[in-house]
C-alpha cells in the first residue's frame, strides 16, 4: 500500500519540485530567462511525448528522432516564408516534371515488382528502370536546381514557401514528420529492435543531408533566417503601441510613483522594453502549453483505451499478441506515424520561437539522444513522465553548464590564476554537461529503470 | 580507340583519387567494424559508444605524443604516433573495463534485453564524448610527424612521364599494413589459440561454452582487451591520415556499423570486407568522372557533366542507403552473420 501511495504521490511531487527550479531561476537569474527555458521545455516536452509514444508504448527504438524535428522545421519555413516567383519561372517547371517522373517510377516499380514472379528477369527489369529513371530524372532536375539556386543566391535561391501564417506550420510539419515517417516505417518496421535503432539513426542523417544540400528546398547550409508572420506580435511593435505602455504604466505606477519626473521617463521606458520581451515570451507560453495540453490528453485518452491497451500487449508480448489475432507490424506502422508526428509538430514549434532555420544545428546529440533521455529518465510508458522528463532534463542541460563552471570555479579556486591547468579547466568546463547527462541516464537506468514517474502498474483484482 | 598513354593516365588518375584513398579508409573502417561487431558476437549488443571508444583512445595517443616529442623521443621517418599507441592502447582498455565493471557487468548479470543495452550504451557515449571533449578539447588536432609522402605527384609525374600524377601518402601505407598485421594477428588468435577458441564458442552457443567450463568472465575481459586495442588503432590511423576532432569520431560510427552490418554482423571476416565495401562505395559513387572519361573516350562523345553519381556532400550518407539496402536486401550480410 505504501509503494503505491509513494508512487502516485510521484507525479505531483516531481512537477512542485520542477516548478520550483523554474521560479528559483526567474528569482535568481531573470525571467526573461526562466520563461525562455519554460518555451524549450515545453517544446522538449511535446518531443519527448511523441518517443514515449513509439518507445513506451510499443517498444519501438526509433533513433530518428532528429530527422523528424528537422521535417517540422522545413514545414516551418515551407508555409512562411513568401513564394519566390522568379524561381518558381525559371526552375518550377523543371521540378515538377521531375516530381511527376519520380511519381512515375515508383508506381512503375511497383508494378513490376507486383506483376513478375522473383528471379533474375525482375531484379533485372528493376535495375533497368532505376537506372533509366535516374538518368531521365537528372536531365529535367539538374538544370531547374541550378537556375533555381541561381535566383538571387545571396538572399533566395529557393522555391520559397506559401506565405502564410507560419502557426500552420505546426499541423503542416506534423503531417509532413507522419508522411516521412509511413515511408520509413514500411522500410524498416520489421528489423529486430537495434537494428531498427540503427537504421532509424542512419535515416535521419540522410535527411539532414538533403537539407543541408539541396539549396532549392529551404537554402541548405544558407539558412533561413527572420521567418516571419509569426502568431505574437513583435516586441518593437509593442513598445510603440499604446495600450501596451499604459498597461505597464499601470502595472508598475506604485514604483514609478516614488521617482522624479525625469527619471519616471526613462524609467518606464526600460520597464517597456523588458515588458515587451516578457510578454512575448508569454504569448509562446500560452500557445505552447495549450498544445501540450492537447496532445497530452488524447496522449492519455489513448493510452487507457482499447488500443492502449492492445499497445501495451503487443510491446510486452509480440508473439502472444499476434496470436490474438493482433496484426503487429500495421499497429508498429501506426504507433511510428503517430509518435513522428508529434515530433514533427514540435520542431516546427521550435522553428517558429527560433525565428529561423539552420539545418547544421541539426545534431544527434541534442535532436536524437537528448530526447531519449527526456523519455527514459522521465519515465517510459507513463504521459506525465515523459512531459516531466523533458522539463527537467530541458532544464538540466541549460542549467547544466553554468553549474559545471561553478564547480570548475570552486575546483580551481586554489590555483595560481595564470597556470595553464586552471585555465583549461575553466574553458573545458562547458562539456561537463554531457557528462552530467550520461551520468544520469546511467544512474536512472540502474537504479530506477523505470524512471522518475514509472508505468503505473495496472493490477486488474477479480 | 584511346592511345595505350591515356589509358594509363586514366587508370592514374583513377588510383590517385579512388583506389588509394578507398583502400586506406577501407582499412581503418574494417578495424573500426571488427570491435562492433566482436562487441555484437560476444557481448551481444550494439555499442553505441565504440565511436567515442575510438575517440578515447586515439586521444590518449596524442597526449602522449606530444608527451614523446617535448622529451625529444622520435620514430625516425615513422610518426610518433605508432610509439605512444601501445599506451593509448592501455587508456583505452582501462577505460572499457571500467564501463564494463560500472555499468554493463550489472545488465549482463541480470541479462537484460539488447534494448537496455543500447540505451545504457548510449548513456557510456555521452560520458565518453565528455570526457574526450573536456580533456582535448572539440577542436581538429593534427599530430601527424614524419615523413609525409613516399612519393609526391610530381615526382610521380616526373619519374613515369604522365601526365597525371599519383601521391602515396606514408599514412596510407602505414595503415594498410598495420591493419593487416591486426587483422592477420586477430585471426591467427580467433582460429587457432585455446582462448580465441573460447570466445568462438561462447559467441556461438553461450550455454553450451558455460557447461563445458569456460569461464565467461575471462571471454568478456579479453574481449573488451581487443576492442579497446583495435578501436585505438583504427582510430589512430584516422587521425594520422586526416585529423583527430571528436566529433568525426562520433559520426564515424554509423559507417563502422553499416561496415559490420553489411559483411554480416557477428563475422570478423564479414567486419573487414563490409570495411571495404562502405569505404568503395563512398568514394565511387561521389567521384566525378569527367576527366577520367575524357582520357578514354573519343573527343565526340567527351561527356559535358561532371559525370558524378551524388555530390560529395553526399559521402556519408552513401553508407548509410547501403547500410538500409542491405538490412532490407539481406538482414544477414554478405557473410551470413548471426541474426538473433
Amino acid at each position: 500500500m505504501n509503494a503505491l501511495l509513494s508512487q502516485q504521490n510521484r507525479a505531483p511531487l516531481a512537477f512542485s519540485l520542477m516548478a520550483l527550479l523554474l521560479i528559483a531561476v526567474g528569482m535568481g537569474q531573470s525571467w526573461p530567462f526562466a520563461l525562455a527555458i519554460i518555451n524549450l521545455c515545453l517544446i522538449s516536452a511535446i518531443m519527448s511525448l511523441g518517443v514515449n509514444i513509439q518507445w513506451g508504448y510499443a517498444g519501438l527504438l526509433n533513433l530518428g528522432v532528429m530527422g523528424f524535428t528537422a521535417l517540422g522545421g522545413v514545414a516551418a519555413v515551407l508555409i512562411s516564408e513568401a513564394p519566390v516567383l522568379e524561381a518558381w519561372s525559371v526552375g518550377g517547371q523543371g521540378m515538377v516534371v521531375s516530381f511527376i517522373l519520380v511519381v512515375i517510377t515508383i508506381v512503375l516499380a511497383i508494378l513490376v515488382h507486383r506483376n513478375m514472379t522473383s528471379g533474375w528477369p525482375r531484379k533485372a527489369a528493376l535495375s533497368v528502370l532505376f537506372i533509366g529513371a535516374y538518368f531521365t530524372i537528372n536531365h529535367f532536375y539538374e538544370p531547374s536546381v541550378l537556375a533555381i539556386e541561381n535566383v538571387n543566391p545571396a538572399t533566395m535561391g529557393f522555391l520559397g514557401g506559401l506565405g502564410l501564417p507560419i502557426i500552420f506550420s505546426w499541423v503542416v510539419g506534423g503531417i509532413m514528420a507522419a508522411g516521412v515517417a509511413w515511408v520509413i516505417g514500411k522500410i524498416t518496421l520489421g528489423l529486430r529492435s537495434d537494428y531498427l535503432a540503427i537504421a532509424t539513426l542512419g535515416i535521419s542523417e540522410i535527411i539532414i543531408a538533403v537539407l543541408k544540400n539541396e539549396d532549392w528546398i529551404a537554402r541548405g547550409v544558407k539558412n533561413v533566417s527572420g521567418l516571419d508572420r509569426r502568431p505574437v506580435p513583435y516586441e518593437l511593435d509593442l513598445q510603440t503601441s499604446p495600450w501596451f505602455m499604459d498597461m505597464i504604466e499601470s502595472m508598475f505606477s506604485g514604483r514609478l510613483a516614488l521617482l522624479s519626473d525625469v527619471e519616471r521617463v526613462t524609467a518606464l521606458k526600460q520597464l517597456i522594453i523588458q515588458g515587451s520581451s516578457v510578454f512575448v515570451k508569454l504569448c509562446y507560453t500560452g500557445l505552447f502549453t495549450v498544445v501540450l495540453i492537447a496532445i497530452l490528453m488524447l496522449s492519455i485518452k489513448a493510452l487507457n483505451s482499447p488500443w492502449g491497451r492492445m499497445m501495451r500487449a503487443i510491446r510486452d508480448n509480440e508473439e502472444a499478441a499476434n496470436a490474438m489475432g493482433k496484426n503487429v507490424v500495421r499497429q508498429h506502422l501506426q504507433v511510428f506515424v503517430l509518435g513522428s508526428a508529434v515530433v514533427g509538430i514540435a520542431g516546427a514549434m521550435l522553428v517558429t520561437i527560433d525565428g529561423m532555420f539552420i539545418p547544421t544545428a541539426y545534431q544527434p546529440l541534442r535532436f536524437t539522444f537528448l530526447i531519449w533521455l527526456m523519455v527514459v529518465i522521465g519515465g517510459s510508458g507513463n504521459n506525465l513522465g515523459a512531459v516531466f522528463g523533458g522539463f527537467f532534463i530541458w532544464f538540466m542541460w541549460i542549467e547544466a553548464e553554468p553549474l559545471s563552471m561553478a564547480f570548475m570555479d570552486l575546483v580551481t579556486m586554489g590555483m595560481d590564476q595564470a597556470s595553464d591547468l586552471r585555465n583549461h579547466l575553466l574553458k573545458s568546463a562547458p562539456h561537463l554537461r554531457l557528462f552530467i547527462m550520461g551520468l544520469t541516464l546511467l544512474l536512472t537506468m540502474r537504479f530506477m529503470p523505470k524512471g522518475i514517474i514509472p508505468e503505473e502498474t495496472r493490477l486488474h483484482s477479480v | 580507340m584511346p592511345e595505350f598513354v591515356d589509358i594509363l593516365n586514366a587508370i592514374v588518375l583513377f588510383s590517385n583519387f579512388v583506389l588509394v584513398p578507398a583502400i586506406s579508409y577501407g582499412a581503418q573502417l574494417a578495424l573500426g567494424a571488427l570491435g562492433v561487431t566482436l562487441v555484437y558476437s560476444i557481448l551481444r549488443f550494439s555499442n553505441f559508444a565504440h565511436g567515442d571508444l575510438m575517440a578515447f583512445g586515439t586521444m590518449s595517443v596524442i597526449l602522449i605524443t606530444w608527451g614523446f616529442q617535448s622529451m625529444g623521443i622520435s620514430f625516425g621517418p615513422l610518426p610518433t604516433a605508432l610509439l605512444a599507441l601501445p599506451f593509448g592502447i592501455l587508456c583505452a582498455i582501462g577505460l572499457s573495463l571500467m564501463f564494463d565493471k560500472t555499468v554493463y557487468k550489472f545488465y549482463r548479470v541480470k541479462k537484460s534485453a539488447p534494448v537496455i543495452f543500447v540505451i545504457v550504451s548510449t548513456g557510456v557515449m555521452f560520458m565518453t564524448n565528455a570526457i574526450v571533449r573536456f580533456i582535448i578539447g572539440p577542436s581538429d588536432q593534427r599530430f601527424m610527424d614524419g615523413t609525409k609522402f613516399i612519393f609526391r605527384p610530381r615526382e610521380f609525374k616526373e619519374f613515369t612521364g604522365l601526365s597525371e600524377g599519383l601521391a602515396l601518402k606514408s599514412t596510407q601505407v602505414l595503415t594498410l599494413t598495420v591493419a593487416i598485421i591486426a587483422v592477420a594477428a586477430l585471426f591467427y588468435f580467433l582460429q587457432k589459440t585455446r582462448t580465441g577458441k573460447a570466445m568462438r564458442a561462447f559467441s556461438d552457443n553461450e550455454d553450451l561454452a558455460l557447461l563445458s567450463g569456460i569461464n565467461p568472465d575471462r571471454v568478456v575481459l579479453i574481449t573488451w582487451i581487443i576492442v579497446a586495442a583495435l578501436a585505438t588503432t583504427a582510430g589512430t590511423l584516422y587521425g594520422l591520415d586526416k585529423s583527430f576532432k571528436p566529433f568525426t569520431y562520433f559520426m564515424l560510427l554509423l559507417p563502422m556499423f553499416a561496415a559490420a552490418i553489411v559483411g554480416g554482423i557477428g563475422s570478423p571476416i564479414g567486419a573487414v570486407v563490409g570495411g571495404f565495401v562502405i569505404a568503395f562505395s563512398e568514394v565511387i559513387v561521389t567521384y566525378a568522372y569527367k576527366k577520367f572519361f575524357i582520357y578514354l573516350m573519343p573527343e565526340s562523345l567527351e561527356p559535358s557533366g561532371l559525370m558524378q553519381f551524388l555530390s560529395t556532400d553526399y559521402k556519408f550518407a552513401v553508407s548509410f542507403i547501403i547500410l538500409v539496402v542491405v538490412l532490407l536486401m539481406r538482414p544477414t550480410g554478405i557473410f551470413k552473420g548471426q541474426s538473433i
